[in-house]
């Protein structure tokens, strides 16, 4: 394990990321913690087996990578700006998730581990961890919560195709949060054999570290593919926020870049890696306020307005009331509807590296009609969130802007349709085409 | 210290009780109900809203206990009003003790400049970290003042211990830490420098829950703790008298039972009995696991007869 000789540098990996991080699960799951660690450190940082010219190879062929950097023409000129998309809905299986699930899962295989576990929030991981899985041939079991498996069915269904088993979980609101649990006691009880793919950056060392990895590709292509067409830096990037694994992925090359640039003196580029705006695009839900007695918070906003506490194996922003209960989140988008978020997120935050913002669920849903009508995209709902943050602040935002596009927006059909009508959103299409057909679910028609 | 000496005369009996599940008066007579029938120390459960060491079994207890009102300020007024003579251990999830210090006494999440200096090098000796939060003096503090005399926690490894460690010490409660089946000797040996009270052996991977069988892992765990001088208490799955036998047999000085007790707890909450007759049943279960942990030591309630598990 860690004391194997042949550990690289063998010189131990930061668990913490300043006040934030570290490592609170049981101690059952510690040595395998441990033996991800030591696998992390040899095949992702030191590319043993060249395991990471694998990894990006099979990204290109099997993921479709690089995804593009798109000027989007309809919003450059609606906000008078440049803007343009990262496509990371482009990504084989419609999300940036496939480049997290595609790492472990290949590292599990180094490792000789025969199963995967994963959580869902909106399925996209699971669906990503699926792919992955069969793409291997190993076997995969996917927890995802009651209302989650309701909200995204599509997805359940990939899975399902997918060669995966999918275990509903009921206990609470039936959400992401509930999902991690529920994966937690699994791997607590098959550990031995069975690595656990978490979907986001978060979880204990070395996860979030290690899944920051997996993603940085999104933030190292558009560093690279601005600079070729623009010959500058972004003044801002933005990207939603659940667990934080788009946003981190978005904007790591632009921390690591400033770090490396300052540490070597040299700055050729304009604006600087560190003067480039980072905007964590978090769900506001229906109102921002927790409301202690019913332990609801009506939002996801762990970064606004959560506060240090430990969840689901590492110290972060959650949302809590003042015992330290983890209060039930909320948010239109299943994938941003989680208490807690990325340890290193709430680090840059506090550094006023990253800044934490947020849009309500209407405004998400309303930005959700206009990028597929101004663009041609229908991006997934969790992305609309970033998308209404422009919107709203596209004046404060410089003169050219990445926004990266998390997933698409197929699996968010039914809700968005349902939601849009039951809350009279302006920007909705007129759906009276479905009245008085045969069979009155309108996705009936809609999906073929 | 107080831990260790209960289980000076012979096998110990720990039941394991979410405080609160179904209300705090209810628990209060099931202590007292386990303690007449033979407990001799008992694991209060404070209930954390993510319980992910817990099987459905505990995590039903702590929603009725969660939905019945209990917080960590009525856990302690619970404790105080508890009228046993046995140790006191609490068991919960880090974030709970952690946030204990915010907002009481005037301390806020702030700087957290008030603890920092109580919990001392505690907080600052380990990794640097976690010194500015809200810091873990103030529960264990309160623990003390109520009467608990030990703390379990079991999302805490002992690689993020250094602070509660510090404050168990200050205060003079034990800290117990869990081995697990899958713990390596490296991980053993830190274990054994901070643990004290008792070495919780986990009997099975997994997530507590009443089983029918004893863990084959049991012998093999108890085996590589024979040098260890603290009681050692097997948990994880144990139900029945027979069970307790085994494993006292296999050189446990004390068995721990958790979803057993809080089966039948639960079962009379949905039958609707009278928690008086609950508390006959639980003083019964008490009996039956007490009297088997004391025939797997060879039948009288005399003190250990295996080498090296003598308590200091
Ligand atoms: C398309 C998409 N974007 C964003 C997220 C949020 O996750 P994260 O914050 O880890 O990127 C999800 C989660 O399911 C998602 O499916």
């Amino acid at each position: 394990m860690s004391s194997d000789p042949d550990a690289g540098s063998g010189e131990d990996l930061d668990p913490n990321f300043g006040d934030y991080g570290g490592q609170f699960v049981p101690e059952a799951l510690m040595p395998a913690i441990e033996e991800v660690e030591d696998a992390y450190r040899r095949y992702v940082l030191e590319n043993e087996d060249g395991f990471m010219d694998e990894f990006h190879r099979r990204l290109r062929d099997f993921g479709g990578r690089p995804t593009p950097l798109q000027y989007a023409d309809g919003l450059s000129a609606r906000y008078d700006t440049d803007v343009y998309l990262k496509r990371e809905d482009l990504l084989h299986g419609g999300a940036h998730k496939l480049n997290n699930a595609l790492g472990q899962a290949l590292l599990a295989r180094y490792m000789g581990k025969e199963r995967i576990i994963a959580e869902t929030g909106a399925g996209q991981h699971g669906t990503a961890t699926a792919m992955a899985c069969a793409h291997f041939g190993m076997d995969c079991e996917i927890y995802m919560g009651r209302t989650d498996i309701n909200r995204q069915r599509p997805n359940v269904f990939r899975m399902l195709l997918n060669g995966a088993e999918v275990n509903p979980v009921d206990v609470g609101r039936g959400t992401l949060k509930e999902a991690i649990s529920e994966t937690m006691r699994d791997w607590a009880t098959t550990v031995e054999t069975t690595h656990y793919v978490i979907g986001s950056v978060v979880g204990p060392h070395p996860f979030p570290r290690m899944v920051r990895d997996f993603q940085a590709v999104i933030s190292e292509e558009t560093r690279r593919q601005i600079l070729d067409r623009e010959d500058r830096l972004p003044d801002s990037v933005l990207a939603c926020a659940g667990g934080g694994s788009n946003t981190m992925g978005a904007f790591h090359e632009f921390v690591a870049s400033a770090d490396r640039r300052s540490a070597d003196g040299s700055s050729g580029q304009r604006p600087r890696d560190d003067d480039v705006d980072l905007y964590a695009v978090e769900a506001g839900g229906s109102t921002l306020a927790v409301d202690e007695d019913a332990g609801v918070a009506p939002n996801s906003a762990s970064l606004s307005t959560g506060t240090e506490g430990v969840l689901h194996g590492a110290r972060t922003k959650v949302l809590q009331d003042s015992d330290g209960q983890i209060v039930e989140s909320h948010s239109v988008s299943a994938g941003l509807d989680y208490a807690g978020v990325g340890p290193e997120l709430a680090h840059l935050v506090d550094e006023d590296r990253v800044r934490p913002v947020n849009v309500d669920d209407d405004a998400a849903l309303s930005a959700f009609h206009r990028l597929s009508r101004l663009e041609g995209v229908i991006p997934a709902l969790e992305t609309a969130h970033a998308f209404a943050y422009l919107e709203e602040h596209a004046d404060d935002l410089g003169d050219l802007v990445v926004v990266n596009v998390s997933g698409r927006g197929d699996k968010d059909l039914e809700t968005v349709i349902e939601e849009s009508t039951e809350r009279g959103v302006a920007e909705a299409p007129d759906m009276s085409v479905f009245e008085g057909a045969a069979g009155t679910d309108p996705h009936a028609g809609g999906d073929r | 210290m107080v831990l260790e000496r209960a289980f000076e005369d012979g096998p110990a009996f720990v039941p394991y009780v979410a405080a609160g599940d179904p209300t705090p008066e209810a628990t209060k007579r099931y202590v007292e109900a386990l303690v007449e029938g033979g407990a001799d120390v008992v694991e209060l459960g404070l209930p954390f809203s993510e319980p992910i060491a817990e099987g459905s079994t505990i995590q039903s207890a702590i929603v009725r206990s969660l939905e019945g009102g209990m917080t960590p300020d009525r856990f302690f007024e619970l404790v105080e009003d508890l009228d046993v003579d046995v140790p006191l251990v609490v068991m919960t999830y880090y974030n709970l003790i952690y946030q204990y210090g915010r907002g009481r006494d005037g301390a806020d999440d702030g700087g957290g400049s008030g603890d920092g200096t109580e919990t001392g090098d505690g907080a600052g000796s380990g990794d640097g970290a976690g010194s500015g939060g809200p810091g873990v003096e103030p529960f264990v503090r309160r623990a003390a003042e109520a009467g608990v005399e030990g703390i379990v926690v079991p999302d805490l490894p002992v690689d993020e211990s250094d602070p509660l460690v510090a404050a168990c010490e200050a205060h003079g409660l034990d800290l117990v830490f869990i081995v697990a089946p899958t713990t390596t000797d490296d991980r053993l040996d830190r274990i054994l420098d901070r643990v004290s009270g008792y070495v919780y052996v986990q009997a099975r991977l997994g997530t507590t829950g009443a089983r029918e069988e004893v863990s084959s892992h049991t012998a093999e765990s108890l085996e590589r703790l024979e040098h260890v001088d603290l009681p050692k208490a097997v948990g994880f799955g144990i139900s029945e008298g027979d069970h307790a036998e085994r494993v006292v047999r296999a050189g446990a000085d004390g068995v721990i039972v958790g979803s057993a007790i809080v089966e039948m707890i639960e079962a009379g909450v949905e039958a609707g009995d009278d928690p008086g007759t609950v508390a006959d049943r639980l003083r019964e279960k008490a009996r039956e696991l007490k009297d088997g942990a004391v025939r797997g030591a060879g039948g009288g309630t005399q003190s250990r007869n295996r080498p090296g598990s003598q308590p200091k």
